[in-house]
């Protein structure tokens, strides 16, 4: 047994710009241990639901992160739509769904550049990222933002898309399809990339399932389970199935990633085709009343929400439960035994988001 | 195979367009929907007060009495939500951002309405009837 070593790995770490910390315990070149600490970014955003009108938090919840940031603005407003029997408009729950799977996109592209570059592979990382940006184009067309959209109100919409810029943006997505096909290609065969990832980080059906693993990081384990399943916004009416792989390693996280890529395209020219016409939004009066508690599928994995109100414009609490916080649990399980140069790796496989597990 | 994919690769960037924008020259062209920064024409404004109220990061403060409206920059989202509730459409979102401050004193932003109309006076009012 080799002398033992802790290393400090972050908040400020090369690899990723989130402030993950880790203290690793190491004997020689090998990982025994690890010990997270958090609190680099907190903010106190659960907190100022009870100073500020239960509006206006739809943009200050959609503040958490800069990357599920469409997301969160939909899970706060599901939230206090089904404390207030809200039903929002059809076009509405379509374009809702419509921008969940862009910011889907572009998440795991951005997650996938992040890896490449984590293994030296700088000019794909580029690569993602310069497909990445026709996808944040898109946003800013439709939204006025490219990461913060600030659309989603209670009783639905901001913004309407029309159906020709949507058109529109279908053959854009095409062409996204078809440059991202090389790139997956790469993260599928290429030599370097199977040399890291191949038998890294194992993570088997049982122990995924019982650590709480979510999203993509549960699905590698080959078990198909997605929150988008339940139906909220216009999933229920769209045609998917969870993207699975069996490996539970490195290689299959990313496999996951890069297939529901191309999930989340075909879900948006799903949205396109089946778009109803109409309003996007309908009048609310009156303040929440009730609690609720909703589940979403981020790009990282499920979210949960939970809103409760006491009849005043003032919430009286609300909680979010972020995906990255549910897989840190998983990432302790797989650090032990591995190499301390595979460490920033897996943290990166379990798309860390630590702004989101903080708030 | 591979020597095919190298070549095509290599006369594609010898011979193809450049892959990034050409910035000094050719600028990027924002969409219409682009929010950059809030901007204010106090021409209308009757200093009500919605905007402060409604600003979730409490970027503006309304004096109704000196009749003055001041942003502060650095707290500002552009979420467009003062824009949606001004009921005299004073607000607008410009596209341009607004340039990169260093610290929190800047970005201030304070703008003075014209003088209130004045009421006529009660009396006058009396006397005109």
């Amino acid at each position: 047994m080799g002398e033992r070593t802790i290393i400090p790995f972050g908040p400020q770490h090369p690899v990723l710009p989130e402030p993950l910390h880790l203290d690793l315990v190491l004997e020689d070149e090998k990982v025994v241990g690890a010990v997270p600490s958090i609190g680099f970014v907190h903010r106190g955003l659960e907190k100022l639901v009870e100073k500020r009108d239960f509006q206006e938090m739809a943009f200050v919840i959609e503040r958490i992160c800069g990357i599920c940031s469409f997301i969160h603005g939909q899970g706060y407003v599901q939230t206090i739509e089904a404390i207030m029997n809200v039903e929002i408009p059809d076009r509405a729950r379509y374009l809702r769904s419509f921008w969940g799977e862009l910011s889907r996109v572009h998440s795991h592209l951005l997650w996938a550049g992040l890896m490449a570059d984590a293994f030296g592979f700088e000019s794909l990382f580029m690569h993602c990222w310069r497909v990445r940006e026709k996808v944040l184009d898109i946003f800013e067309e439709t939204t006025g933002g490219r990461v913060i959209h600030s659309v989603c109100k209670i009783g639905g919409l901001w913004k309407n898309v029309d159906n020709d810029t949507l058109q529109r943006i279908g053959a854009v997505l095409r062409e996204v399809a078809k440059e991202i096909q090389p790139l997956a290609d790469v993260f599928r065969r290429d030599y370097t990339v199977q040399k890291r990832c191949v038998g890294l980080g194992l993570l088997t059906k049982e122990e995924a399932f019982q650590l709480g693993a979510v999203g993509p990081m549960l699905r590698a384990s080959g078990v198909a389970m997605d929150a988008r399943k339940l139906g909220y916004a216009a999933y229920g009416e769209l045609e998917f199935e969870p993207v699975t792989e069996t490996g539970g390693d490195c290689q299959a996280r990313t496999l996951v990633r890069i297939g529901e890529i191309y999930q989340s395209l075909d879900l948006i020219r799903q949205c396109i085709e089946k778009m109803p016409d109409g309003e996007v939004a309908v009048p609310v009066k009156g303040n929440p009343q009730g609690e609720f508690l909703s589940r979403l599928e981020q790009p990282r994995g499920e979210a949960i929400y939970y809103g409760k109100g006491d009849g005043t414009k003032y919430l009286d609490r609300f909680r979010v439960r972020t995906p990255t916080f549910a897989n840190l649990i998983p990432l302790l399980h797989v650090l032990p035994g591995c190499d301390l140069a595979d460490v920033p790796l897996l943290a990166l496989t379990i798309d860390p988001c630590i702004s989101c597990t903080e708030r | 195979m591979a020597f095919n994919v190298i070549g095509k690769t290599v006369m594609k960037s010898l011979f193809g367009k450049p892959a990034t924008a050409m910035y000094p020259v050719i600028k990027n062209d924002f969409y219409p929907r682009t929010r950059g920064s809030l901007e204010m024409d106090p021409a209308d404004c009757i200093f009500c007060n919605l905007c402060a109220k409604r600003c979730p990061a409490g970027a503006i403060e309304v004096s109704r009495a000196e009749r003055v409206w001041t942003l502060n920059r650095m707290r500002c989202l552009v979420c467009n939500f003062c824009v949606d509730v001004c009921p005299k459409n004073c607000l607008s979102t410009e596209r341009q951002y607004t340039l990169p401050l260093t610290d929190k004193t800047q970005g201030l932003v304070r703008i003075e309405g014209p003088p209130a109309p004045e009421k006529p006076a009660k009396a006058a009012v009396a006397a005109a009837e």
